[in-house]
């Protein structure tokens, strides 16, 4: 603690170059927290994917429809617990840019399959009660300021009613919390009746089923039996489990962790290259004073340690300054996208691994420069 | 801190040399030269001579190539590097010819930087530094910068820092060779004080006689003999 003033004195030599090396700094850490928030945005759904759950669509593609009727045959499959259809609705609310998922389901048996939703019970007797009733998430919920008893307008992209029109209106019954951290909760879900009922086209097809198996074990098993049940009829399906149909969606962006440590690895060269120019510059101008430390006592080490000390709290000042602010700025804001990355925050781990990056930028900045500084002889050194 | 036989300094034989590329150059050669306890020594010579090298291993801050080196009774020319450097923490004051104080810390906190290396408390430390500044005279200027300080005020922190762990060595190179003559005469003065009434033992190198004349015993140095005369 003693040296600390020292060490802030020697940092406080040429501000600008310090303001400007620790601000390059914050950026690579912004820059991290962003990165780990987008990347958890495409990993998180395959993380919380339930072990026992599949999804089944057409083998075609998702958007070709699959008969309502699939559910009775699939819940005779042994093995299979439970199944439970849901279908993309694609429409708007107020303008195309407030995007979020619109998914009519059955509510009883969706309850049952998505214990991670969670639902006070007079809401949930509400959705049960109410044909127009619909439950969003607390994300989406809060982002346009909904609450229990309002009437939400969407303006249907895909289904027009039977009456021609494409205006769909729902009461909002119930606002469902996430029962971990990387739950979804932007979408929106309302009654498959009252869809199916009210829908021009398409009565009696559904989207795909979610299929709840016995034993997780038996996944890859249960998949195939459930392929070959519906193999040769004209809505053949693929089924897999839940975790490899998101990691699928995801997989359609790219390889998000290569992309992430790509970026990552060319940002951190750079700001090392950056920081350690820094450090090597102070020591190189601070020659003749680095000996007057060694010289009234201080030891090789204890020199070594002053710049090392210099680097990393260099790289503490504008790492952690990153890491601050990104946290700030991924909390209060959220999703930048509006809607496209619902579960989008900063995990405990990244920042564990960010307050680690930062130490590991301060150490590897400063080592050359210290071990220059280290290696001084006195006499030498005082001549310059 | 002396030896035995009263002497603070003793060099044998000493020889140093240093090596650029494969030429090598003899600086000193076979030296010899007994400081008592309490003596204020001048050391003059001409530029080159090798004073400054004398003084640095005097200091600790340099090793002989050959002979030893003996200060308070102990070989310190044998010591590993880390207790050469506890060693002049403890025993050597050093004051240089361009002051070398940080210019980032101001005047008592350079002061205080030797104490940084002791287990004393911050409060501990700032009574040190304060008694110090009082007594280079310069306890009005404590929280000033080095460039807010004039050159003789600024030799002054340095003294005061070379005096604030109470070493019994004080090792002045040229420490008035920067400063005009009023202000040299100032230092010289606190030199001669330290040396009578604290009783430091004090190395001057110089290559003024005025400076010179100030000290107990002057000797000179030139191509690495040391004699009592000056070599014309």
């Amino acid at each position: 603690m003693k040296y600390l003033r020292l060490i802030l004195s020697n940092l406080k030599r040429k501000k600008l170059r310090t303001a400007l090396t620790a601000l390059s700094i914050t950026v690579a850490f912004l820059l991290f927290g962003f990165l780990a928030a987008v990347r958890i945005a495409f990993d998180q759904g395959v993380q919380v994917a339930g072990l026992d759950r599949l999804v089944v669509r057409h083998k075609v593609s998702i958007i070709q429809f699959l008969p309502e009727s699939y559910r009775d045959r699939m819940e005779r499959i042994e093995g299979v617990d439970l199944a439970v259809h849901a279908t993309w609705f694609g429409g708007i609310y107020q303008k195309p840019s407030n995007f979020f998922a619109q998914i009519p389901v059955e509510p009883g048996p969706f309850m049952e399959m998505f214990p991670e939703y969670i639902l006070e019970p007079q809401e949930r007797e509400a959705w049960l009660a109410t044909r127009t009733g619909a439950i969003v998430g607390r994300v989406t919920a809060d982002r346009f300021g909904w609450k229990v008893g309002d009437r939400i307008p969407l303006q249907a992209t895909i289904w027009t009613k039977k009456d021609g029109s494409n205006s769909w209106e729902f009461d909002l019954v119930g606002i469902y919390e996430g029962a971990e951290k990387g739950t979804d909760t932007s979408q929106f879900f309302f009654r498959h009746d009252y869809f199916d009922e009210a829908r021009q086209w398409g009565e009696g097809q559904v989207g795909w089923y979610y299929v709840r198996i016995k034993d997780p074990e038996r996944a890859a098993e249960i998949a195939e039996a459930i392929d070959v049940e519906f193999a040769n009829s004209p809505a053949e399906t693929k089924a897999e489990p839940e975790g490899a149909f998101i990691q699928g969606f995801a997989n359609q962006v790219g390889n998000i962790a290569k992309i992430f440590m790509a970026i990552l690895s060319a940002v951190f060269f750079t700001i090392l290259l950056v920081a350690g120019n820094t450090m090597a510059q102070t020591v190189r101008e601070r020659i003749n004073e680095l000996a007057v430390l060694k010289a009234v006592g201080f030891t090789d080490r204890g020199v070594l340690g002053l710049v090392l000390g210099e680097s990393c709290l260099l790289a503490a000042i504008g790492g952690f300054f990153g890491l601050a602010l990104s946290w700030l700025f991924i909390t209060i804001k959220g999703d930048p996208t509006g809607g496209a990355l619902p579960i989008y925050y900063f995990p405990a781990k990244d920042i564990l691994i960010g307050v680690l990056l930062v130490l590991f930028v301060g150490l590897a900045a400063g080592i050359l420069p210290s071990l220059q500084a280290q290696r001084l002889q006195i006499a030498d050194a005082l001549r310059r | 801190m002396s030896g035995s036989n009263g002497l603070l300094v003793d060099l044998k034989n000493v020889d140093k040399v240093f090596k650029r590329g494969a030429e090598e150059i003899h600086v000193l050669g076979g030296l010899d030269l007994e400081i008592p306890e309490g003596e204020f020594l001048a050391l003059m010579g001409p530029s080159g001579s090798g004073k400054s090298t004398l003084l640095n291993l005097i200091g600790g801050l340099d090793r002989p190539s050959a002979g030893s080196v003996t200060v308070g009774g102990q070989r310190i020319d044998k010591l590993s590097d880390r207790k050469l450097a506890s060693w002049r923490a403890r025993h050597v004051g050093l004051v240089f010819q361009f002051y070398n104080l940080l210019p980032v810390l101001n005047a008592s906190r350079n002061v205080e930087l030797p104490l940084l290396l002791t287990h004393l408390s911050a409060k501990k430390r700032r009574e040190h530094v304060d008694t110090v500044m009082s007594v280079v005279g310069l306890s009005h200027r404590m929280k000033h910068y080095p460039r807010q300080l004039s050159g003789g005020e600024q030799q002054r922190v340095g003294i005061a820092r070379a005096i604030v762990t109470d070493p019994t060595l004080l090792l002045c190179d040229e420490p008035t060779g920067d400063l005009d003559r009023k202000s040299g005469d100032e230092v010289l003065e606190l030199l001669q004080t330290l040396n009578r009434e604290q009783d430091k033992t004090i190395v001057m190198v110089t290559h003024d006689p005025h400076a010179a004349a100030r000290a107990s015993r002057t000797v000179y140095l030139d191509k690495g003999q040391l004699s009592l005369e000056p070599v014309e």
